[in-house]
This record gives structure tokens, C-alpha cells and sequence, in this order.
């Protein structure tokens, strides 16, 4: 015998070796994926795109089926720990399925426990994101590039590796679920021994109706010290697990202005639209800032200050006044974020609506207030027709450089208004 | 966390463990390497001390346990292949875990999901990781994981290098189907050839016949017949000329024949093809699809050859698994009565152990458990025979252990294992009861019990319970249309009037697909009558 041949170290070596299939598996289901995405953009805050994202897909799409015995026909099986059968005993056969095996029902509702599911990684999820954006690639390594990491905690989980099981965590919540669950059967119970008590001290205790009385109360209390007993001491549900996140560490600070017209013009789908832009400039900013700050400012005739909720979902009618939300947003740089301490950033979506004598207002604004004390100012319109606001701003186009206006009316369209921005990194880079 | 039943953490891995690789070609079937011993070797030596006992392992540690778990292994005579050890992560395990526990594999996206749902079990802990891969090679390569204590790894150890080891080396139908020195060699041909494909075909024509091939993948084995054996660079040169060779035959196949006279022509007629029914479905429809391209037989060709590789793991779960766990228990016991192993490790890997063999009451037999019984109970009725051993097992009652348990590796698989070996003493052990579900009767009958009467049966019950024809449905080719349609007839023979699953229909598109026009199933009950068909038009070109 030779004995051991060597022992070989294969832990720095092929890493990853099962990315090719999960390529492939991410490919066959990418209509569901994308669909999963989307959904996910919809749903959360700007500030929150970059996270993974859990991905359903019902588990009849995932079978892979092959010729299989159905139910049905003579079978006979073994089992072990046989104490109470002996031969030619009869069980009956649990109601709705015939025999013993009952797989679980596939659910139709698409959401049921028997979805298949999986972590689409922040990576994967960024990717999808682009495509439908239709980044080009050096902007995607620029978006894609990670900072540095740093771990923190972030409270509790109620799923988690067995390592970072919280004790007492766990414990507390099944002590607390053990109380509650109780309390009903130990109220009654302790009713029960009162009222136990009372009957044998009753005079006429050897009468039969008091005997009686007696055992019935007895017996109850034997069955709820049972049912007592037969709460778990620790169930899964009370487990609670330790749950660390990372956060980015990136090197300065900015403020992002979201600027967005609101009138009964701008429906749900150029809203969508917008919100994608205001994704992607946030995204580019969070690679070049460690702190960023979102103003959110809507206008109609007036401009107000509102948070992520309001201004992405309420909706007002009425005329525009664009020249308001440019007032305002001067007026919140100089309170609150003097540009020396600050990188600004400004971001305008419209449908190009606009009272009409306000546009060359609203030119003047940009061009002497704003601008100035930008790092970079884009505007997209999600209409297709030009109106003066549009003419207007198309004058500062080609005087202005660190100012930039697109079209779009999809969301393809919109990556060209960061062009430069992108560019100029890309060529830094 | 406590780990349910399923957890049994060396129990996930029972049909992708140890692939191919093995014998040289002058061993198979031929002269033992050497007897086995009858007495097991006495100790040289007392240790001073017994082994350092950390939690965490070195290599240096490895090498020493090792080193006298093989002493300890040659001194009970176990004959294996010589052992490579490789420390991995736990992510590296998921990857080997998911592709079917072949160190590498043609890419698929079902492995891709295979990794998905194991390493979410994983990390949402409700599932340990093997602790161990090992794969059928010589020399025989075993995965230890970097997060095992060093207890444990002793315990993999044990039991991948000398027990499983063992087994792969010696048992017959490892020594018959797996083709061993080549099987590696052939994966990598394999990955090669796919991507290749990809490249020339795209994914979506690769994924579609892959697709295709995995739903006939158990029915894509030769039960009866054994392959030739080819090296790697005979595969690579035979391929082109199998290529050329098979459209050829395919095409003669298909040719409009001149006309013959009328009887003969009638006669013709009646003539099914092929003559006999044929059960390698795979094969028939690579040998004779007439719309597949070269490189989709080929496809065909190498998952049909997969397939053939997992043929005796599916076969031997019990008595690997059985013979593996055994083998562990008695050389680290052993190494402890020699005063090598301190209490600590001791405790630790028997704990794993207990997890490992514990059988829960009216649950599926654990495999581990029932191997690990019966070959404990084998040895028992060697050194301990009672009344009732000598009237069940006149032969071996009082033999030495050794080499009677060597006998019992070497010849058998779980069902004739099972029939041979299950002793009346072990289905009392194990309470053992046979359940009959029929389904023109409203309630299950109760058929059997470990008592006089029942041994018997329950024994009987068993062996086919592990009896891959009969948990498998039989399905046969049973015809093709050769004038008229060209559709494909498949006949499903029913094993005591077991129907087929509503998923058939879904097979038999895939099955449509490589062969190219239409496909029909007849399911045939005992009596000859076809009760229920299914039929797939020729699918769109």
C-alpha cells in the first residue's frame, strides 16, 4: 500500500468554478429576472438601488421532469419503529390523496412556498438595471466599481447562519412567546384549583355530584397541564440572528437636487421615466462621494421641498412655473449647503411645459445663480414636442459645458445626458 | 441549531458521490489483488501518547492521524487505492456538490440551480454541507472541508480513504461498469466538446438538447451489457469516423427501398423496428434519430456515458454508505483501544456518528443506518452466533469476520445485499413492517411484521424497495413507423399496476424533440392491454 500521496491546498484555486452555470441558469430565467427588476426599481427609494434582490420564480417553470411512477397501483413499502401494528391491520389512507407519499401541491398563485427562490447578487442586479438602461460599457465599470467596504451591525434577523445565532435574543422571544401562549390555559388553570379546592372542602364532599364534579376538574387540570407542557420551549420562530451589512466608504461629500415637475401633465409613466434618471445620477454620485445628500424640490406654479414618497407619487394639476423650483433650489444652497463644503449636483426632469414668459427667466437663473456653483447640471424632458422652455435651455447648452439636455422618451434615451459626466471620469480613469 | 432529519450530513450526497475511475482493465472480473486477511494484524507498538487532540487541524496533523488511520487500515487488510487528500472551502464543496459531484463538469443551468437552492440551505443553516466528497480515482481523491475540526477530519478520513476507498476498489459493479482511469479524462473531453457547441450552435440549441437528454438520462443506461472501454485519445480520433459512420447508417436506415414483391412487402409491413424492444433509450435514439446533427449525438453519446457512470452508486447506496460508516467507526475505535485517540475526539466524532446513523421511527430508511446495522450484524453473527443465525445463516454463523465481510462487500448490491445479509435479529432491531397500498382497497394493509411469519416477506419487501427496475418505471422503444409517419412508439410495461406520472407528457416532448417527428407512449398493464397512451406531434422545423 502506498499510503497517502500528498495532501493538496485547493482552497485559493478555482474559486467560482460554478459561475458558468449560474450564467447560464440567470439566462434561461432572464424575462423573470427582468421582470423582477423592474418591479424593484418601482418599488424602492432612489437612495436603496444598490442591493440584491430576491428573485421568485414558481417551480413548475424549474422542473425538470422525467418518466416517474405516478400514484396509483399496487405498492408495498418497508418502514422502520413498528410498535403498535401487528400483520393484517388496516389504516385508513389520509383524505384527498391516495397513498402514502403526498408530494406537496404546486401552488398556482405564483407566490406560495413552492416558488424557487433566489438572491440576485447587487452585481447581477446592477447589471439588468443597465441593460434596460442601455449604459454603454465603460460607463458600466464606472457605476460598477465598488468602494471600500466597512461591516457594521444592523440589528437582528430572523434568518441567519448558526454562528450568528443571538442567545438571548432568541431566548427573550421564546420566554415572551411561551408567556403568551400560556397565559389563557394558566388563567384557567389556576381558576380549576381555586374551584378544586372549594369542592373538597364542601361539606357534603362524599355526595356523588360533588365526587364527580371533582374528577371532571381534575381531569381538566391534568389536560391543561399538558397543553402547558406541550409548549415549545424554543421554536425556530424565536430564533434571532446577528445581521451585519456593509456600508460603502467612499472619500467626500455632495448634494443632489431632484428637480421634477409635477403638473397634471407629468403622468405615472414620465414619472417613471424621471425616476430612473435621478437613479442614475445618484448612482454615479455615490462613486465619487462618501456622504450624499438628495433635495427633492416639485413644482408646479410653486415650488416646494418634499421627501422621496411624496415627490415620486403625489400629483397636482395646474400650470407651471419652472422658474420657482430654480428659486427654491437657490435658496436651499445658500442656507444649507455652501458650494466651498459642497459638490452640487443638479437634476431637472419636465415634460417641457412651461408658462411661457418664464422661460427666459428661468434661462437667467441657471446661467448666472446656478450654474455657477454646480459640479454638473442635467436636464431631460420626457415629451417628445419643443416648447421655449426647451429653446431657452438650448442656448446654454453650447456656452455652458458642465450643462447637459436630452430627450427621452424611454428609458434607453437617457444615459446620453450623462455623457459627459461619465466620459470625463472615464477618461481620468 | 438541531438538525432534522435531513440533516444526516453525510446522507445528501448518496447519488453523486464517487464517480467512475478505478481498475485497470486487468483486474475487472479476474484475480484478486490478495486475499483478505481471516485475523486482523496485532499492534507493533503502544503509543507513548496518544495523538495531539486541537480543535483546529494543521497538515501537519492530518499527515500524522493519517498516517496511522492507514496502519491501522492495512492491519484489517482493507485493500484500497492510494488516497490524495484535498482541503477545500465550504464554497468549493457547494461547487463540487452542484455539479453532480464530478470535479468538473459540462456546463448546464441546472447545476447552476443546484448550487442556487444548496447554498441558500446553507447559509439559511438549515442544512449541513457534506463534509466529504470522494471520487472513484486512482489514486482516490477525498475533499476535506477547511471548516472541519480536526476530529472531523479524521472522521472523513476514515471514512473516504479506507472505507468508501475500499469499496470503489472492490466491489463488482464498480469493477464492472466504472470506467475508471478514464472517467476524469472524459469529463474534461466533455466540458471541451460543449462549449465548443455553444460557440458553434449557441447556448440555446446546446441548453435545448442537454435539456432533452437529462429527462431520458435514466433511461440512457445498459442494465445487462457493458460498454468497451476507450482511452481519451481513442474517443477523440474514433469521433469524427462515428460521426460520418452513424449519419451514414442513419441515412441507409431511412432510404426509400426499391420495391419488392407484394408478400414480401406485406410481411415487411408487420415487422416492428427494432426487433426486440429496446430499454437504452438514449442509445436507440443516438444510433438512430434520422434528424439529429453530429453534434447533438454526440451530446447524446456523452450524457448517455454520464449516466452509465452513476449506474452503480444508484445501486449501492446502502452497502457504500453501509461499508463506509462501518469502517470509520471500527478504525477510529480501534486507534482509541490502542491508546491514540484521546477521549475529546472521542466524543466529538461520535456524535457525528450517532447524527449520521440515526434512524427515525415510520421515516425512509436511512441508508447509513441500515448498511451500518447490517454490516455490524454480519460480524455479529460471525463471532456470536445464536440458534436462530445458524438455521438463517448456516454458512456464515461462526466464520471469521474479516473475510466473510469482504465477501459481502465485494458481491453484491443493496437488493441481493439486502436479501442475503438482513438477518431476523436486525428487522426486530430496527422493527421493521411492510406496508401494502393498493389502490382499489380504502385502507393500507399492514402485510408483514418482524415476526416469524413476517421476516420473509419484510426481507423480500426490502431487497425490491432497492431494486432500481422496480422504482423506476420500464420503458421500452418499442417501434417506429418506418413508412409511414416515422413516429416514434415507446412502450411502458407496468410493474404491478404502478401508472405512469402526469409529467410523462412533458418527457415525451423532450423525447420528441431529438427524435424529430411525432412520439407515442402506450402504458401496458400485466395482462397486455394498453390502458393509457400519450402522443406528441412531430415537432416544427
Amino acid at each position: 500500500m502506498t499510503g497517502l500521496q500528498q495532501i493538496i491546498d485547493r482552497r485559493l484555486s478555482g474559486k467560482n468554478k460554478s459561475i458558468g452555470n449560474r450564467e447560464r441558469f440567470l439566462r434561461r430565467y432572464r424575462d423573470q429576472i427582468r421582470e423582477a427588476v423592474r418591479r424593484a426599481v418601482d418599488k424602492r427609494g432612489i437612495r436603496d438601488m444598490e442591493r440584491g434582490e430576491d428573485v421568485h420564480i414558481p417551480k413548475r417553470d424549474l422542473s425538470e421532469p422525467v418518466f416517474n411512477h405516478g400514484e396509483g397501483g399496487i405498492r408495498e413499502v418497508v418502514r422502520p419503529g413498528n410498535t403498535e401494528h401487528i400483520k393484517g391491520d388496516r389504516i385508513g389512507k389520509p383524505q384527498g390523496g391516495q397513498g402514502g407519499g403526498g408530494g406537496s401541491q404546486a401552488s398556482d398563485s405564483g407566490e406560495g412556498e413552492d416558488d424557487f427562490v433566489f438572491h440576485l447578487s447587487k452585481e447581477e442586479f446592477m447589471q439588468v438595471f443597465f441593460e434596460d438602461l442601455a449604459l454603454p460599457n465603460l460607463a458600466r465599470t464606472t457605476l460598477a466599481e465598488t468602494p471600500e467596504y466597512k461591516t457594521v451591525r444592523a440589528g437582528y434577523v430572523t434568518d441567519g447562519t448558526p454562528t450568528n445565532l443571538h442567545v438571548v435574543r432568541s431566548m427573550r422571544g421564546a420566554l415572551g412567546r411561551r408567556i403568551a401562549l400560556g397565559m389563557d390555559k394558566r388563567r384557567e388553570l389556576s381558576e380549576l384549583e381555586t374551584r378544586l379546592q372549594t369542592l373538597r372542602q364542601e361539606e357534603d364532599v362524599r355526595r356523588p355530584e360533588i365526587q364527580a364534579l371533582i374528577a371532571e376538574t381534575e381531569a381538566r387540570i391534568v389536560l391543561l397541564r399538558q397543553r402547558i407542557g406541550a409548549i415549545p420551549f424554543l421554536d425556530p420562530i424565536d430564533l434571532r440572528f446577528r445581521n451585519r451589512i456593509k456600508v460603502p466608504q467612499p472619500t467626500t461629500r455632495a448634494v443632489m437636487f431632484c428637480l421634477m415637475d409635477v403638473s397634471g401633465s407629468m403622468d405615472a409613466s414620465r414619472k417613471d421615466l424621471a425616476k430612473r434618471f435621478f437613479i442614475l445620477l445618484y448612482l454615479f454620485l455615490t462613486r465619487h462621494y462618501e456622504k450624499i445628500e438628495v433635495v427633492f424640490i416639485r413644482h408646479h406654479t410653486q415650488a416646494q421641498e418634499v421627501d422621496e414618497q411624496n415627490f415620486f407619487h403625489a400629483t397636482e394639476t395646474g400650470g407651471t412655473v419652472v422658474s420657482s423650483a430654480l428659486v427654491l433650489m437657490e435658496e436651499i444652497i445658500r442656507a444649507r449647503y455652501p458650494a466651498g463644503d459642497w459638490n452640487i449636483y443638479g437634476a431637472q426632469a419636465s415634460d417641457g411645459d412651461n408658462w411661457h414668459h418664464d422661460s427666459g427667466r428661468c434661462r437667467e437663473l441657471l446661467a448666472d445663480k446656478i450654474l455657477p456653483l454646480c459640479r454638473y447640471y442635467a436636464y431631460v424632458q420626457v415629451a417628445e414636442a419643443e416648447q421655449n422652455l426647451w429653446e431657452e435651455y438650448a442656448k446654454l447648452e453650447d456656452e455652458v459645458h458642465h450643462f447637459a439636455m436630452r430627450k427621452a422618451v424611454e428609458v434607453a434615451q437617457i444615459y446620453p445626458v450623462f455623457r459627459d459626466l461619465f466620459k470625463k471620469e472615464g477618461a481620468a480613469a | 441549531m438541531s438538525a432534522g432529519p435531513e440533516d444526516i450530513i453525510m446522507g445528501s450526497l448518496e447519488n453523486r458521490r464517487s464517480v467512475g475511475v478505478g481498475v485497470g482493465s486487468n483486474e475487472y472480473g479476474g484475480r484478486r489483488v490478495r486475499a483478505p486477511l481471516t485475523k486482523m494484524r496485532p499492534l507493533e507498538k503502544r503509543p507513548d501518547r496518544p495523538l495531539p487532540s486541537p480543535s483546529d487541524w494543521t497538515f501537519e496533523l492530518i499527515e500524522e492521524y493519517h498516517e496511522v488511520i492507514r496502519a491501522t487500515a492495512e492491519r484489517y487488510g482493507l485493500d484500497t487505492y492510494p488516497n490524495q487528500l484535498e482541503v477545500i472551502t465550504a464554497e468549493q464543496m457547494m461547487d463540487a456538490y452542484a455539479s453532480v459531484g464530478m470535479p468538473v463538469n459540462y456546463r448546464h443551468w441546472s447545476y447552476g440551480k443546484e448550487f442556487i437552492a444548496t447554498e441558500r440551505h446553507y447559509k439559511r443553516g438549515q442544512m449541513g454541507l457534506a463534509y466529504e466528497i470522494v471520487i472513484n480515482s486512482d489514486p482516490c481523491i477525498a475533499y476535506l472541508m477547511e471548516e472541519n475540526t480536526m476530529a472531523m477530519q479524521a472522521l472523513v478520513i476514515a471514512h473516504a480513504c479506507y472505507g468508501h476507498n475500499s469499496f470503489f476498489k472492490n466491489n463488482y459493479l464498480f469493477r464492472m461498469w466504472t470506467d475508471a482511469s478514464s472517467i476524469i479524462d472524459y469529463l474534461v473531453y466533455a466540458k471541451h466538446y460543449v462549449a465548443d457547441c455553444e460557440q458553434r450552435h449557441g447556448l440555446d440549441a446546446v441548453e435545448a438538447t442537454l435539456d432533452s437528454c437529462h429527462a431520458l438520462m435514466n433511461h440512457g443506461v445498459d442494465r445487462y451489457r457493458r460498454p468497451a472501454k476507450l482511452s481519451l485519445a481513442q474517443e477523440q480520433a474514433m469521433r469524427k469516423d462515428r460521426e460520418a459512420y452513424a449519419q451514414q447508417q442513419v441515412n441507409d436506415m431511412w432510404r426509400t427501398l426499391p420495391r419488392r414483391p407484394e408478400d414480401e412487402a406485406k410481411a415487411e409491413e408487420k415487422r416492428r423496428f427494432p426487433d426486440e424492444p429496446q430499454e437504452n433509450l438514449l442509445y436507440f435514439i443516438e444510433k438512430n434519430a434520422p434528424l439529429l446533427e453530429p453534434w447533438q449525438r454526440e451530446i447524446v453519446r456523452i450524457v448517455r456515458k454520464v449516466a452509465q457512470y452513476f449506474y452503480p452508486q444508484r445501486q449501492t447506496q446502502v452497502m457504500n454508505e453501509g461499508w463506509a460508516t462501518f469502517w470509520h467507526h471500527k478504525l477510529l475505535n480501534t486507534m482509541y483501544d490502542d491508546g491514540y485517540l484521546s477521549d475529546g475526539m472521542m466524543i466529538e466524532w461520535l456524535k457525528s456518528h450517532t447524527n449520521v446513523v440515526a434512524q427515525p421511527p415510520m421515516a425512509q430508511i436511512n441508508p447509513y443506518a441500515l448498511g451500518f446495522a447490517m454490516y455490524t450484524d454480519i460480524k455479529r453473527i460471525c463471532e456470536q452466533p445464536t440458534d436462530e443465525d445458524r438455521e438463517w445463516f448456516p454458512a456464515i454463523a461462526g466464520s471469521d469476520w474479516l473475510p466473510t465481510l469482504d465477501h459481502a462487500m465485494r458481491n453484491f448490491k443493496d437488493e441481493s445485499f439486502i436479501a442475503q445479509y438482513l438477518s431476523p435479529k436486525l428487522m426486530r432491531d430496527f422493527r421493521l413492517f411492510s406496508i401494502l397500498d393498493d389502490e382499489h382497497q380504502a385502507e393500507y394493509e399492514i402485510s408483514a411484521i418482524h415476526d416469524e411469519q413476517g421476516y420473509q416477506h419484510v426481507r423480500q419487501t426490502l431487497s425490491r424497495q432497492y431494486d432500481l427496475s422496480t422504482r423506476e418505471p420500464n420503458i421500452q422503444v418499442w417501434n417506429v413507423n418506418l413508412r409511414g409517419d416515422r413516429s416514434l412508439t415507446l412502450r411502458h410495461q407496468q410493474h404491478q399496476d404502478r401508472p405512469l406520472h402526469d409529467n410523462a407528457q412533458e418527457v415525451l416532448k423532450h423525447v420528441a424533440r431529438l427524435w424529430g417527428f411525432g412520439v407515442q407512449l402506450e402504458s401496458v398493464n400485466v395482462r397486455g392491454d394498453v390502458t393509457k397512451r400519450w402522443s406528441v406531434p412531430a415537432p416544427q422545423h
